[in-house]
């Protein structure tokens, strides 16, 4: 038996073992971060709605994220007429093919999509978007680190400035953009906090019920434990 | 009961303590399958309120918008048809509106908020079909010969004035609903909202 | 008191002359005699029934909102995939239904692994229980079934390139392989038409088959009664009413006592359900939040953890044999590894049922079998040119365990016959 039990252990110590590699950066956890979600929505349809739909959120959920129904009107609603109404973008996704190789994915789930045994789809996520670098040879003038010859150009660069790559393989910054490479950061990890909400948006009330329904659990089992004991005190 | 040697009381409490619990457990479980069943988020928002421009609507005409998939009646009466409404009482099963059919502010003589514009939800309170404008007064509509316009239900039958108040001894038991509205401005309606404040 | 008692009783007879309800609780729950050295792996069999409960329960609900159709919608998600995330957003509790059918996937498979180990373990299949453990190993490949029609439903991309992969094994088969797995589709990829006919399968066939089969389980079960970790049976020793010395009546003893144990069971699923649903990936896979795609394969497509080990098995073969191609041969092999279970019956020729009992040669033989299963099942995870430490190659590691996987099985009735046991004890022992 006891082997039996090595054997489970002993699997999950292979799992470390060597693969392809990709680093990712971790993205900062800003999960219960109001401000920054917030921020991060804000940040999400004024750069990447133009694009990319969010086909599965709808506008008035994001009272999730505090924002009451009057804030959600006057700040974010520009592709639609009611809050109860999804995050669609008004472009022809034919349209879009044409433009940039690719249809625009929906991004809803993306930051659930991007995960891998390499990190948390708002690590590569955060990687993503803070390394793209010049590259001639592509059509829209951009290269990126973790998402190699990617259709999309980069749509914050007037914010980060332009990266160029190395001879040592490392991005360089050879134009400041309006924002200092700190602050560029923060506000990429309020957009990835966000995309990471957007993702599942129900993801911090089921961790809460969870730790009820674990006590709650937990009580039912003081009790069908004792009455498994007094029947079975008889039982030798 | 008693303890003795029949009844384990100790056994009995723990008996009922588990089923306790395990009953709880048990609703707990079902309050959200039973929710699920109730409209979702896009049935929400697709049954969100309703704005409607009513600056071209002619005295006398009445056009139909949708709200939460049933038909709303927007009509505007003429001085003569709204002259016509006290008349008939007698012939009404509840002329007063007594029965909660309709908001506060449309609980008058005219059930509506304007006393010209009508707006009910076209749907019959027998059984849910859809009756058929009969403007036309007299024998001309084919119902009766003293008939001051109304509506009448394919169904069964059942007819209603033109304030949506049905006639005595017809299968519907009830005035035809008037949805909770209000005026943004001169000619626009919002259906499905009313600012109750 | 006594008047509400009497009325209840007289209900019952009416009852009674008209359906066997005593007789049936009797049988089966009251005046059912189970073995009282139950342990540990015993709880394993009501589990797979509450786990039964919970997904056709959950897929019932789900079955409300789901709508298996391929066609794009006007963001150019396909419908299907987006109705799932309209059940995990839109619906009231939409999340926590889909989480606890996702969840209960691998709980299913985690709970009948464990408990054909427990067969395994004390000789369970041996007669006269043959009869039980083939219902089993059929109901094993109905929920294998139902598990792969069910996983095209959410039309992500390992949805998608999962059922192409597995509906193309059938090409392997000679002359017909073509033709067949174009019917299974119904078209020339997995398209609209196979989501359909999936979702057909996923949610009347394969449930109402399972059904039939745990009955028949558990009427076999009752009819000869359990088995228990001595591997002796109960039956021949009994009082003077008839009853097994060492039986006790199902109710209530093992009611009571697999009530706790659905309350642990139930405190890993809602751990995994609340603060894990994805399971690392193993749950849900992370490629499979992105939409089926016809034109892009994922960089690397692995079944789900359940199907691992068989999938191996299926990848071990690389030689063609008999003129026909290598192909074919792993589907043979993959095949053969789930089906050989049903031979145990004839394959074990110990003397003595039980682990407990039996000799070093056995022991030794299962364990090396176990750390082999779990090995391929990793190796099943892992893209084919894997190598522990980055240095030994996995590939060959999993075909000298897929070879050993089916010699364990082949050669049993040698070492089986051949071990040292000991004697089995008079009376089941209270460990």
């Amino acid at each position: 038996m006891k082997k039996f039990l090595t054997a489970i252990l002993f699997a999950p110590l292979l799992a470390l073992a060597a693969g392809p590699e990709l680093h990712l950066d971790r993205a900062p956890d800003k999960a219960n971060d109001k401000a920054a979600l917030q921020n991060g929505a804000k940040i999400f349809v004024n750069y990447c709605l133009n694009c990319h739909s969010a086909s599965y959120m709808r506008y008035n959920r994001l009272s999730d994220i505090g924002l009451n129904e009057a804030q959600i009107k006057d700040n974010l609603l520009f592709t639609a007429d009611k809050v109860g109404e999804p995050m669609m973008i008004a472009m022809q996704r034919a349209d879009a093919k044409v433009w940039f190789g690719a249809a625009p994915p929906d991004l809803s789930v993306i930051a659930r999509a991007r995960a891998s045994e390499f990190g948390s789809g708002a690590d590569w996520l955060y990687t993503y978007l803070r390394t793209f670098y010049r590259d001639d040879s592509r059509p829209s003038g951009w290269n990126n680190v973790v998402f190699e010859n990617v259709g999309m150009p980069h749509v914050l660069w007037d914010l980060q400035g332009d990266q160029i790559m190395g001879e040592d393989h490392k991005l360089k910054l050879a134009k400041p953009g309006k924002l200092k490479p700190q602050e560029y950061d923060a506000m990429v990890g309020d957009l990835v906090a966000y995309l990471k909400y957007m993702g599942e948006p129900v993801a911090e009330f089921r961790k809460q019920l969870g730790v009820i329904v674990l006590i709650f659990l937990a009580v039912i089992f003081v009790f069908a434990y004792a009455l498994k004991r007094e029947y079975w005190k008889d039982i030798h | 009961m008693t303890c003795d040697d029949t009844v384990d009381c100790g056994r009995r409490r723990l008996l009922v303590a588990t089923a306790a619990a395990g009953g709880v457990a048990g609703v707990a479980v079902a309050v959200p399958f039973v929710a699920s069943m109730l409209p979702s988020e896009r049935a929400k928002a697709a049954g969100a309120p309703v704005e409607v421009d009513i600056s071209k609507l002619a005295p006398g005409q009445m056009m139909t918008v949708e709200w939460r998939g049933k038909p709303v009646w927007i009509i505007n009466r003429t001085q003569e048809q709204l002259e016509s409404l006290p008349k008939i009482d007698d012939q009404l099963a509840d002329p007063k509106s007594e029965k909660k059919m309709q908001p506060d502010y449309a609980k008058n003589e005219t059930r509506s908020i304007k006393p010209e514009i009508l707006v009910a939800v076209g749907i019959c309170t027998h059984l849910g079909c859809s009756p058929t404008e009969k403007f036309k007064t007299g024998a001309d509509s084919g119902i009766a010969a003293d008939w001051p316009g109304g509506f009448f239900c394919p169904c069964h039958g059942s007819t209603f004035d033109l304030a949506g108040r049905v006639y005595k001894s017809k299968p519907a038991p009830d005035n035809l609903e008037i949805p909770p509205h209000m005026y943004l401005g001169d000619a626009k309606i919002v259906i499905g909202e009313d600012k109750k404040a | 008191m006594s008047k509400v008692n009497a009325i209840l009783q007289g209900t019952l007879n009416w009852v009674d002359e008209r359906f066997p309800l005593t007789a049936n609780w009797k049988a089966h729950l009251s005046e059912y005699y189970a073995p009282k050295n139950f342990n540990f792996w015993y709880f394993f069999g009501s589990l797979a029934m509450l786990v039964l409960v919970i997904q056709i329960v959950t897929g019932i609900f789900l079955t409300m909102h789901f709508k298996p159709d391929a066609s794009l919608n006007a963001s150019g998600v396909p419908v299907a995939f987006a109705s799932v995330e309209y059940i995990m957003r839109d619906v009231p509790w939409g999340w926590l239904i889909r989480y606890m059918h996702s969840t209960g996937a691998s709980a299913f498979f985690l709970v009948v692994y464990m408990h054909m180990f427990r067969g395994m373990l004390y000789g369970s299949y041996r007669k006269p229980r043959e009869l039980i453990w083939i219902f089993g190993i059929i109901i094993f490949l109905a929920l294998m079934a139902e598990a792969f029609f069910g996983y095209l439903l959410p039309w992500g991309q390992m949805s998608f390139w999962g059922a192409q992969v597995i509906v193309n094994l059938f090409s392997a088969i000679p002359l017909i392989g073509p033709d067949l797995s174009i019917w299974l589709r119904g078209d020339y990829v997995v398209g609209d038409a196979t989501l359909n006919r999936f979702f057909a399968f996923h949610v009347v066939a394969v449930p109402m088959v399972l059904l039939g089969l745990v009955a028949a389980h558990i009427i076999a079960l009752h009819e000869v009664g359990s088995n228990n970790p001595d591997g002796i049976e109960i039956k021949k020793k009994k009082d003077a009413n008839g009853i097994p010395l060492d039986g006790i009546p199902f109710h209530p003893y093992y009611s009571v006592k697999d009530i706790v144990g659905v309350v642990v069971f139930l405190m890993v699923f809602s751990i995994v359900v609340f603060f894990m649903p994805e399971g690392g990936g193993y749950f849900l896979e992370y490629n499979n939040f992105f939409p089926a795609d016809p034109l892009v394969t994922p960089p690397h497509i692995a079944p789900v953890w359940y199907f691992t080990p068989y999938y191996s098995l299926l990848r071990a073969v690389t030689y063609p044999l008999l003129g026909i191609d290598a192909k074919f041969w792993g589907v043979i092999a993959m095949g053969a590894g789930t089906l050989i279970f049903a031979f145990l019956p004839w394959l074990d020729r110990s003397p003595v049922k039980s682990i407990r009992y039996r000799g070093p040669l056995t022991k030794w033989l299962l364990s090396i079998w176990v750390v082999g299963f779990f090995i391929l099942g990793f190796l099943g995870t892992k893209a084919p040119s894997y190598a522990f430490f980055g240095v030994i190659p996995g590939a060959p590691v999993a075909q000298i365990l897929s070879v050993y996987y089916f010699l364990f099985f082949l050669t049993m009735p040698i070492w089986s016959s051949l071990d040292r046991c000991k004697p089995e004890p008079d009376r089941v022992t209270m460990k």
